[in-house]
Parts: C-alpha cells; structure tokens; sequence
C-alpha cells in the first residue's frame, strides 16, 4: 500500500502546483489590469473627440483616433487667461529639473564620500541631521523659504526653484551616495593617499566611476521628486516661472464651458511622460549596474 | 650607516584608549623589519603611522634622515600593498599601476617604461589590460606589489599582504617577496600575525602586545632567546613548553624540579644556570626533547615519561606528555615508537633553555 500511495501523493501534489501556479497568473493579470484601466482611460480619452466622450462609454476604445487635444494641450490650452498650452511650462520644468537634479546628485556624492570615508569628529551627527532634514514635512519650511528666497532675490525665479530642490534633495541624495560608498573598504582611500592622490583627485579618478549604479538611483528619484512637485511650484514660482504640474492644474481647472477631458488627459499624460521615460531608460543602465558587479574586495 | 627608518617614543591613542606605548625602532637600509603580534597589538597602527595614514599622538619619525612626523603621506617618499589588496576596481592593471605616477605628473613615456619593467619583473605582462575584477588573488597580490615596486621608494610597507590567500599560495608568494628584498635591496616593513611569515621574512623582528614592544632582534634572537613568556609563547610552532619548576641553587648549577602528577618528580641539573630564584617557568622548544638515544652531549638528560598523545607531522612526529601540570610537546623523528599511554624515555637538552619569573613573565638567564 506504501508503495502505491506514494506515486499517487506526488502526482496530486504536481497537479495542485499547476494550478496554484495558474491562480498566481490570473490574481496577477487582474491586479495588472486594475491599476493599468487609469492609464487605458487617459490614453483612449485622450484620442476621442469631444463629441466622442460625451456620447460614448468611458471605456471604450476611440472610433475615430485624432491628435487634437495632444494639440491643444501642448500648445493651446488656456491657463487662465493665457492660452499657449504646456509647452512653456514644460520648458520651465525642464530648465529648473535639470540643473536641480544634476546639482543635488553631485553634492550628495561629495557629502556621501566625505561622511564615508573621511571621517571626521561629529560626522555622524551631521549626517544624522541632514537625514532628519528628508523628514521635515514641506509645509514647514514654505514661509521660512518664502522669506529667505525674497532676501536672495530669488523670489519668482526658477534658479529660486532650483534653490529650493536642492536643498531639499541633499538630505536623500547625502543618505544614497553614503550607504554606497560605506561599503567601498576604506583602504582604497588609503592606497591612493600614498600614490599621492588628493581629496577630490580621489573623488574623481576612483569614486565616481564606481558610482554608476547610485548615479542612477539618484537621479531616478530626484527626477522623479522634482519633476512632479507642486508644493514648491505653485508656492514659489509666479506667472512665467510655474513648472508644468501647477500648469496642468491651472489648464484643468480654469475651463470656460465645456470641459474638455480629453485635452486635460492629454496635458496629464504630457506631464506625466519625462519621468516615465527616465525610468523607463534609466530604469535598465540601473539594473545592468547592479548585476555588472564592479565594486569586488 | 645612518639609519632609514627611525621611530622615538611614539604614542598613539584613539581618545582615552591607547594604542601604541612608547614605541622605538630603527632600522638601517635594506633590512626587512616584520611587526607581529595578535590581532589587536597595534601592528596595523603603526604601519599606518609610518605611512603617514594615521597621526601620531605623540614622538617622532624619520624616514631617510627626515623628520616626517607631519608630513603628509604622499610626500614621505614610501609605497604600501594592503591586505584587501586595495586595488583600484574600475581601472585596468596598467592604470592601477601608473596611477600614482599620473597623479605625480611623471611623463607618458617614462610611465610607459617604468610599466613595462615592472610588469616583465612580476611576470604580469598578459594581465595589464584586465580589471581587478577578472584577476585571480594571486594575480591581485601581483598587481599590488606592481604598484609599490614602480615607485622605487625609500620604504615599502605592507599590510598582511599574504592573509587573504590561501596556504599553498602564500607560501608561494612568500618566498617571492623574499627573493624580491634580495635582489632589489630594499627596505621593507612588513605587518603579519604569522610568526611563521616572521620568521622566514625579517632580518628584524618587532614583538608587539598591547601596543607594547615586548622584544626587537633577529629571528634567532627571537626565537631562541625570548624575552618575556608572551615572546616564547607566540612565537614558534609547536609552540614552546612552558613548564612551572622549582629550583635549588648549589655550587654546581641548578637542580630543576618539576612535578608530575602521574609519576615522581622529574630532576634535572643545569650546570649553567646561576642566580635562579626559588620558582621558575622552564622554557623548552619542542625540538629540544628528543626520544633517549638521538641526542647526546653536554647538558642533555634522560627521563621517563608517559606519552598521552601522538601526532605524526610527515617530517617529524609530536609527542604530547603532562610534564608540571602542563601539556609538553616533543619533536621526535618520524619512526618513532612512542604509543599513547605507554611510557617512554626522553632526552631533554637544556642547552637551549630558557628560565621565566612566573610573577613578571621575564627572562631569567
């Protein structure tokens, strides 16, 4: 009877792995299609024509397929009484993400690799502070900034805008570059002292190409912090400097009649789009940093 | 001739903790000076206070006649080889080894000669092109001592240089960073908690315990004259037989007493020894006990024992009995008779030996 039973159990157990296996893909394709129906939504309203969304259903793929509201979106749509689309505001938030995220990168390097691996008395108790410095909700600091960007005279202005990323992102970016560079052994550091490198000799020649990985991380997540603010878009910009969130939230609520859903999902996805696209690119150089392996004892 | 390397009355302490107590060498050009001691002794400390890595809290150091005390490391004019090897992981071998030169602004074409010899010297040739990364330990090893030998420097230091290797291996590398002394005359300073390494390296060694020198000589010195227990317990393998005894001073000499647990007292007489006080510890090397009949002479007794453990070693055979409370180990050839648990007659030779204070732990004789 043992000998039978035995066989039997294993089959039954492959067959209950199966399905198991297949109760896993079909959970997973529901969860997939749950959260993607939004985007599905945007991108099909996006292409309908106002004719076409009021009569059809929200769901329903576009009859006839027409760019007009990615148009008018880019270059039409009215923010109150201005009606030159996005694309001024695009520009904005790439003038002011560029630099922002190029700037607080570089320095979360330097901090990451002073805090690292040139110790020195109270550095842990800086880099302790510049962590609780990720953690200060941004409605704290609103009027304090207000006051000392108009000191500045940066008040307005999208280096004021930079001002402001930056000092916010070297929190994160100083904890990022720190953790990596923690694990890099101190007797790199050492080697090149005797080989006569100095401080940011060492930096540029041995750190950073070692730093592709945590590069990429970093400007992932600063991109992505930056791009979408809106907090400090819509507290310290004026007309001419907003970045394109607190556009596409004026273009969305500063209609006059009709409400044009199919030009506000299109200005969305627009919005939306760079750091889509960061990741996406990005995204594999990340992944291929990581299984290239190139820090080794 | 002038000394190269001097160190007077360096201390070193990481904020109440001390590290280095009054340390003093100096060595002359072309020594190879070895730093040993237990993980914890300040070995690593020092290395790093003569390379400049590490301030020092107080004394001085020169190197070739200078004061470099405060001198930066760049500047002291030596090169180092870590443990981890440190090479730099994103540049090739030929980076990794001309990178000091760059940064020194030495010009491409000398840079380029100065690889090449180097490279044909350590037999790394077809490995210059490659990453740290695509290297063997071995190889990494090389590679780390390319980048020490192409400075030409007063001082090489190294840093356990052979720890991460495995055994065959660093026996390899070993004798190669002997012959590598010899034929370039350099000066080395050399890390190791190895004694063996110690041994078969230094023309200088430095006992180091809790940051303290305990003996400075040459390995014979060191080995066959310890100057305290720490010195006779570390160093050597099979370590030495430290047995507790009591002496009786006569006219003629010493007679050494030595309890058994087992069996009565073994005596012994020293004909040598003068000014013994009442309690010992009796130092003997494990070579010196030898089964009765293979050794003869002057100062060599017999005595019986029971043997509690044999372990053949190939070469010799190590023969454990309890001698004074202790495990005392002999060497004897290797076809020898003795079997556990039967008794049989050693020949102890106390030409060699050395008397402790059980109190201090000094040398007596």
């Amino acid at each position: 009877m043992a000998d039978l039973s035995l066989p039997q159990n294993k089959t039954q157990s492959n067959a209950t792995r199966i399905a198991l296996r297949w109760l896993l893909y079909v959970l997973l394709s529901v969860f997939a299609v749950y959260y993607l129906l939004p985007l599905f939504v945007m991108v099909t309203t996006s292409l309908k024509s106002l004719e076409e969304i009021r009569t059809g259903s929200l769901v329903a793929l576009p009859r006839a397929v027409t760019f007009d509201a990615w148009k008018t979106a880019w270059s039409g749509a009215c923010t109150g009484i201005q009606c030159e689309g996005l694309k001024p505001y695009f520009w904005n938030s790439v003038q002011l993400a560029v630099p922002a995220v190029l700037i607080s990168t570089l320095l979360g390097a330097l901090n990451g690799y002073v805090v690292a691996q040139w110790r020195f008395k109270g550095a842990n108790l800086i880099f302790s502070l510049m962590l609780f410095g990720c953690f200060i909700p941004f409605q704290v600091v609103l009027l304090p900034m207000a006051r000392l960007l108009g000191m500045m005279g940066l008040a307005g202005t999208i280096p004021g805008l930079i001002f402001v990323h930056v000092i916010y992102g070297v929190g994160f970016t100083t904890l990022f570059f720190r953790n990596y560079y923690v694990t890099i052994p101190s007797e790199l550091v050492k080697a090149a002292k005797v080989d006569g490198a100095n401080f940011f000799r060492i930096f540029w020649s041995i750190f950073m190409p070692l730093s592709l990985p945590i590069i990429v991380v970093t400007v992932i997540w600063q991109f992505t912090q930056i791009w979408n603010d809106f907090l400090f878009g819509v507290s310290f910009s004026q007309a001419g400097t907003q970045p394109v969130t607190v556009a596409l939230n004026n273009i969305v609520n500063s209609t006059t009649g009709v409400k044009e859903y199919n030009v506000d999902m299109a200005a969305a996805i627009i919005a939306a789009l760079p750091t889509l696209l960061v990741y996406v690119v990005a995204g594999k150089y990340f992944i291929r940093g990581l299984t290239a392996g190139s820090v080794k004892g | 001739m002038a000394p190269i390397l001097e160190i007077n009355n360096i201390f070193k302490n990481y904020g109440s903790t001390e590290i280095l107590k009054d340390i003093n060498i100096a060595i002359e050009p072309g020594d190879f000076l070895v730093l040993v001691g237990p993980s914890g002794c300040g070995k690593s400390t020092l290395l790093n206070c003569i390379a400049g890595l590490e301030p020092t809290t107080s004394g001085s150091l020169h190197i070739g006649g200078k004061d470099m005390t405060h001198v930066s490391p760049k500047d002291r004019d030596i090169a180092m080889v870590f443990q981890s090897y440190a090479l730099y992981p994103t540049m090739t071998v030929a980076k990794n080894i001309t990178f000091g030169m760059k940064v020194r602004g030495v010009d491409a074409a000398t840079q380029e000669a100065k690889l090449n010899e180097v490279a044909s010297q350590l037999q790394i040739e077809q490995l210059l092109h490659r990453r740290p990364g695509q290297l063997s330990g071995g190889q990494r090893q090389r590679v780390a001592m390319g980048r020490a030998l192409v400075r030409d420097p007063k001082l090489f230091l190294f840093d356990e240089p052979l720890s991460n290797l495995d055994a065959k291996l660093r026996v390899e590398m070993r004798s190669e960073i002997k012959k590598l002394h010899q034929s370039l005359g350099a000066t080395m300073v050399y890390v190791t908690h190895d004694q063996i390494e110690a041994m078969t390296l230094a023309t200088k060694i430095v006992v180091l315990k809790g940051g303290i020198v305990q003996q400075i000589g040459t390995p014979a010195e060191i080995y066959n004259r310890p100057a305290n227990l720490f010195v006779a317990d570390f160093m050597g393998s099979p370590a030495m037989n430290l047995i507790p005894a009591k002496v009786t001073q006569n006219g003629n000499g010493a007679k050494i007493e030595i309890t058994r647990s087992n069996d009565a007292p073994i005596i012994l007489h020293d004909k040598k020894a003068s000014g013994l006080p009442q309690n010992v510890i009796l130092g003997l090397r494990p070579e010196d006990i030898a089964e009765a009949g293979f050794r003869a002479g002057e100062g060599v007794q017999e005595a019986s024992c029971q043997v509690d453990m044999v372990e053949p070693a190939g070469a010799d055979t190590y023969v454990v009995s309890e001698l004074g409370g202790k495990q005392v180990t002999a060497r004897l050839h290797a076809e020898t008779s003795a079997a556990p648990g039967e008794k049989l007659t050693f020949a102890i030779d106390l030409n060699k030996v050395s008397y402790f204070a059980p109190d201090t732990g000094e040398r007596l004789n």
